[in-house]
C-alpha cells in the first residue's frame, strides 16, 4: 500500500498528537478526544455531503455507538476496548443497513428529516427504559485493551486510541473520495439522472455511504462513551446531530482533516466563551460561528486552500 | 545513520518525558493566589436556570461575598474560608452531562479549583462523581436527587451530597397526606416524561401502599417534559376523579400546569400536591388554588426554621436580589457553609488543607445551616440527612402564606445506611422512625 503525501501527513499528525499525550495539559487532551470523537461522527456527515445528502440524525449512530460501549462492559461483560468499538460498528451498520432500504429512497429535506425522526425514536426508547437508566443514562468503566488494565492512566489511553483510530479513519475515507466510489458520490450531487445513465446505480452507492458512515459515527460515539465514562439519551437527541452538522459546515467538505479541525476549534472556543463569559457564552459561540459562515462560506479549509491558490499565483 | 536516529528519537523522548513530569508538578492542587478557589457549577441557561440555577448563583454570590467580608452570624463570623479569600469560578450548567464531563476537567486542571460544588441534573451528578473520583477533587452534589449516586459510586471518597435524596420528598409527600387527608380514596399522578418524573412516581406510589393502602391510583400521566400544553392530560385527569394529584413538574411546566388545571376547575374539590412547589410561592399569585400542598425537597426556602443563619439569608438575599431566597437559594448556601465547615477542621487557621485533609474532615460531618444543623449520616457519611416539610399554600390578602406545615423527622423519612431507597420504600420503609 502507498500513501500519498496527504496521506503521509495525516498519518504523522496522528502520531504526533497522540506523542503530545506526554506534553499536552490534561484538560487539553481530554477536550481534543471528545473533539476527535465527535470529529469522527461528523466524517459521518460529511461523507453524506459529499453525496449530496444532509443528515440530521447522525446522533442516532453516535449513540448506537456509546450505547453498545456501555451495555457491552454493563450487561455482556465486555471490557476491552477493541472489541467494544468493534461491537458498536457492527451494532451500527446492521442498523444503518435496514434504515438504509428508506432512507435511500429519499432526498434533500425529507431525507434530513426522516434521519431526524429515527434518531429522535431511539432518544424516546432510552428516555422511557427506566433499567438503561432512561435520561440520566449509566456510567462507562472498566476499559481495558487486550489484557492490559490502564486503570488511573485510561484517559490518556483513549486519547492515544483516538488519535490512532481518527487518523486511520481519515487515511480510509481519503482513499475512499479518491476511488471510484468517491467520484461516483460527487456525481451523483450534480446529477443523478446523469449517474444512472452512465450505468452506475446511485441507488445502492447511496446505501453503502449510509452504512459507512453510520459505522464511522459509531466509533466516535463510543470512542465518546470511553472517554466521558457516561452515556445518556441526549447523543441522540436533535439538538446533538444539529451540532455535527454545523461542525460539517464549519470545517467545510474540502478536505478529510477539516472535520477534525473544526471539531477541535469549536470545542476551544466554546470552552473558553464557558470560562470568561459563563452567564451569555451561547451569544459568543454564536457570533464566532456566524463571523466563520460569513467570511468563510466553504467553511475553515478554504483558508488553507486560498493561501496555496495565492501562493501558485506568486 | 540508524545510530543517529535512534538518539534523536531517544533525545526526544527523554524530552518530552522531561517536559511531562515538569507538567505534571506544575498542575499539583494549589491555589497559586493564596485564595481558595471554588468552582460553582449551575443552570444559567435553559429551563431550569430560572426556577433553580439562578437563585442558586444568587445564593452563592450573596453567601461568599459576605463570607469574604466576615459579616455572616455565628458560627461561620470568620472571613473567607480558614482565613483564605474565597474566589468562586462559576460556570453554566447547561449542555449534557458529555460537556459537563469536559468543562469539569477544565475547571479542575486548567482553572486549578480546590473544590466543586454544583450539579442539579441527575445525569450531570452521575457522569461527574467518577470523574471527581479520578481527580480526586472534593466534590459537592448540591441539588441532584438521584437515588443512583451512591449506588453506583459504592465506596464514595470525594463526592458528597448536602441536598437530599429525591426518596425523601415523595415518602414526605405520602406521610403528610395520610396524615392531613385520612379519607381519601384514590389519587392520580402528573409526571415528565423522564427519569426524574419516573422516579417520583414509583416512588410515591410505593409509598402511599404502605402508608395510605386502601388508596387506589386512579390515574397516571406522562407528558413529554416542556410540552407546556396539557389540555389532553387535564382531561384524563378531570374524568378519573382522584381526591388528590401528585406531580413532580418543576419550573415553567410545573407554573404552566397550576394555571391550565386551575381554569378547566381541575382542582375543584381535589388536593394539589406539587414536590418541587416551593419555588413558585413568590410567583403563584394566587393562581395556585388555596390548599395546594407544596413541598421544598427538604427544609428549604419558605420551609426553613427560623434561625440566625436563615434569618440572614433571607435579609441579605432580599438586600441585594429584591427577591425571596428559594429552596435552591438555601440547598446552595448549605453546600458552601459544609465546605466551609470541613476546611476549617482540616488544617490549622490560615494553611490551605490537601484534598485528601478536606474530604476526611466532611466524611460524617455535622454543621450549621440556613435549614438547621445538618449531619453527614448516610452513605458512609458523604449523604446529608435532615426531615422535609410539606405544608398547604393560602394566598391572603396578597401574600403567600404556608399552613398546616407539618415537618417529618430525618430517621422518619431516609432509607437506613446501605439500602437503596427504592428497594426500601417497597419493602414497606423498615426501620423508620416518626414521632
Amino acid at each position: 500500500m502507498r500513501l500519498d503525501r496527504t496521506e503521509l501527513w495525516l498519518l504523522a499528525s496522528g502520531v504526533v498528537l497522540a506523542l503530545g499525550v506526554f506534553v499536552l495539559p490534561n484538560w487539553l487532551t481530554f477536550l481534543l478526544t471528545i473533539a476527535f470523537a465527535k470529529g469522527l461522527v461528523v466524517q459521518g456527515v460529511v461523507v453524506q455531503m459529499r453525496a449530496g445528502l444532509v443528515s440530521f440524525g447522525q446522533g442516532l449512530y453516535y449513540c448506537i455507538g456509546g450505547y453498545t460501549v456501555g451495555m457491552g462492559g454493563q450487561w455482556l461483560g465486555v471490557h476491552d476496548a477493541f472489541v467494544l468499538l468493534a461491537l458498536s460498528m457492527v451494532a451500527a451498520a446492521v442498523v444503518a443497513m435496514v434504515l438504509g432500504l428508506l432512507l435511500t429512497r429519499y432526498r434533500e429535506i425529507f431525507f434530513a428529516m426522516l434521519t431526524l425522526a429515527f434518531s429522535m425514536i431511539l432518544y424516546g426508547v432510552l428516555a422511557k427504559s427506566q433499567s438503561l437508566g432512561s435520561t440520566d443514562g449509566f456510567n462507562v468503566h472498566g476499559i481495558t485493551a487486550l489484557g492490559w488494565t490502564p486503570g488511573s492512566s485510561g484517559k490518556m489511553f483513549v486519547y492515544v486510541l483516538t488519535c490512532g483510530i481518527a487518523a486511520v479513519a481519515a487515511v480510509f475515507l481519503h482513499r475512499l473520495s479518491k476511488s471510484s466510489v468517491g467520484y461516483v458520490c460527487e456525481a451523483i450531487r450534480e446529477n443523478e439522472v446523469r449517474v444512472e445513465y452512465l450505468g452506475a446505480s446511485p441507488r445502492w452507492t447511496l446505501y453503502s455511504t449510509y452504512v459507512l458512515a453510520a459505522a464511522v459515527s459509531a466509533l466516535g460515539g463510543g470512542l465518546t462513551g470511553m472517554a466521558t465514562g457516561h452515556v445518556d439519551p441526549e447523543m441522540a437527541y436533535w439538538t446533538t446531530s444539529g451540532e455535527f452538522v454545523f461542525i460539517a459546515l464549519l470545517g467545510g467538505i474540502g478536505h478529510v482533516a477539516a472535520p477534525f479541525v473544526a471539531a477541535s476549534l469549536f470545542s476551544t472556543v466554546r470552552t473558553y466563551a464557558i470560562q470568561f463569559v459563563p452567564h451569555s457564552w451561547q451569544m459568543i459561540l454564536g457570533f464566532v460561528l456566524l463571523g466563520i459562515i460569513i467570511f468563510l462560506p466553504k467553511g475553515l479549509w478554504s483558508l488553507f486552500k486560498r493561501t496555496r491558490k495565492a501562493e501558485a499565483r506568486v | 545513520m540508524k545510530m543517529t536516529q535512534s538518539s534523536i528519537a531517544r533525545r526526544a523522548l527523554t524530552a518530552a518525558v522531561a517536559t511531562a513530569a515538569l507538567a505534571s508538578a506544575t498542575t499539583a492542587q494549589a491555589a497559586e493566589n493564596g485564595k481558595f478557589r471554588v468552582g460553582i457549577v449551575t443552570f444559567l441557561s435553559g429551563a431550569a436556570a430560572g426556577p433553580f440555577g439562578v437563585p442558586s448563583a444568587h445564593a452563592a454570590e450573596t453567601v461568599i461575598d459576605a463570607l469574604n467580608k466576615g459579616q455572616l452570624p455565628a458560627p461561620y463570623n470568620t472571613k473567607g474560608i480558614n482565613g483564605m479569600e474565597i474566589e468562586a469560578v462559576i460556570i453554566d450548567e447547561n449542555g449534557g452531562a458529555t460537556k459537563q464531563v469536559e468543562e469539569f476537567r477544565n475547571l479542575v486542571e486548567r482553572q486549578k479549583v480546590d473544590a466543586v460544588i454544583g450539579y442539579i441534573s441527575s445525569g450531570d451528578c452521575l457522569a461527574i462523581s467518577p470523574v471527581a473520583e479520578e481527580l480526586k477533587i472534593p466534590t459537592i452534589m448540591y441539588d441532584c436527587g438521584t437515588s443512583r449516586l451512591f449506588v453506583e459510586n459504592k465506596a464514595p471518597k470525594y463526592v458528597f451530597r448536602t441536598g437530599l435524596d429525591a426518596v425523601v420528598d415523595n415518602v414526605g409527600a405520602a406521610r403528610y397526606l395520610a396524615d392531613t387527608r385520612p379519607k381519601m380514596a384514590s389519587f392520580a399522578g402528573i409526571q415528565q416524561n423522564y427519569a426524574w418524573g419516573q422516579d417520583s412516581w414509583v416512588d410515591f406510589v410505593e409509598a402511599m401502599k404502605h402508608v395510605k393502602p386502601t388508596a387506589k391510583v386512579a390515574a397516571e400521566q406522562f407528558p413529554k417534559i416542556f410540552q407546556g400544553q396539557y389540555g389532553a392530560e387535564i382531561s384524563a385527569l378531570s374524568v378519573a376523579k382522584p381526591d388528590v394529584i401528585h406531580s413532580s413538574f418543576w419550573g415553567g411546566d410545573m407554573e404552566a400546569l397550576v394555571l391550565q388545571g386551575g381554569a378547566r376547575g381541575l382542582y375543584d374539590g381535589k388536593t394539589l400536591v406539587l414536590t418541587c412547589g416551593e419555588t413558585g410561592i413568590e410567583r403563584y399569585k394566587g393562581q395556585a388554588p388555596n390548599g395546594t400542598v407544596i413541598g421544598g425537597r427538604g427544609p428549604f426556602g419558605a420551609f426553613a426554621p427560623k434561625n440566625a443563619l436563615s434569618d440572614w439569608l433571607r435579609t441579605a438575599y432580599r438586600a441585594k436580589w429584591s427577591d425571596e431566597p428559594i429552596y435552591p437559594s438555601f440547598k446552595m448556601a448549605q453546600a458552601i457553609l459544609a465546605l466551609k465547615t470541613a476546611v476549617e477542621k482540616a488544617a490549622p487557621a490560615g494553611k490551605q488543607p490537601s484534598s485528601d485533609q478536606i474530604v476526611a474532615a466532611m466524611t460524617g460531618i455535622t454543621f450549621e445551616s440556613p435549614s438547621g444543623t445538618v449531619k453527614m449520616a448516610r452513605a458512609s457519611g458523604h449523604q446529608a440527612m435532615q426531615g422535609i416539610a410539606y405544608g398547604e399554600y393560602h394566598y391572603e390578602s396578597g401574600r403567600a402564606v404556608l399552613k398546616n406545615v407539618k415537618s417529618y423527622a430525618d430517621t422518619c423519612v431516609t432509607p437506613p445506611d446501605g439500602t437503596n431507597g427504592q428497594e426500601w420504600i417497597k419493602a414497606g420503609m423498615p426501620g423508620a422512625k416518626c414521632d
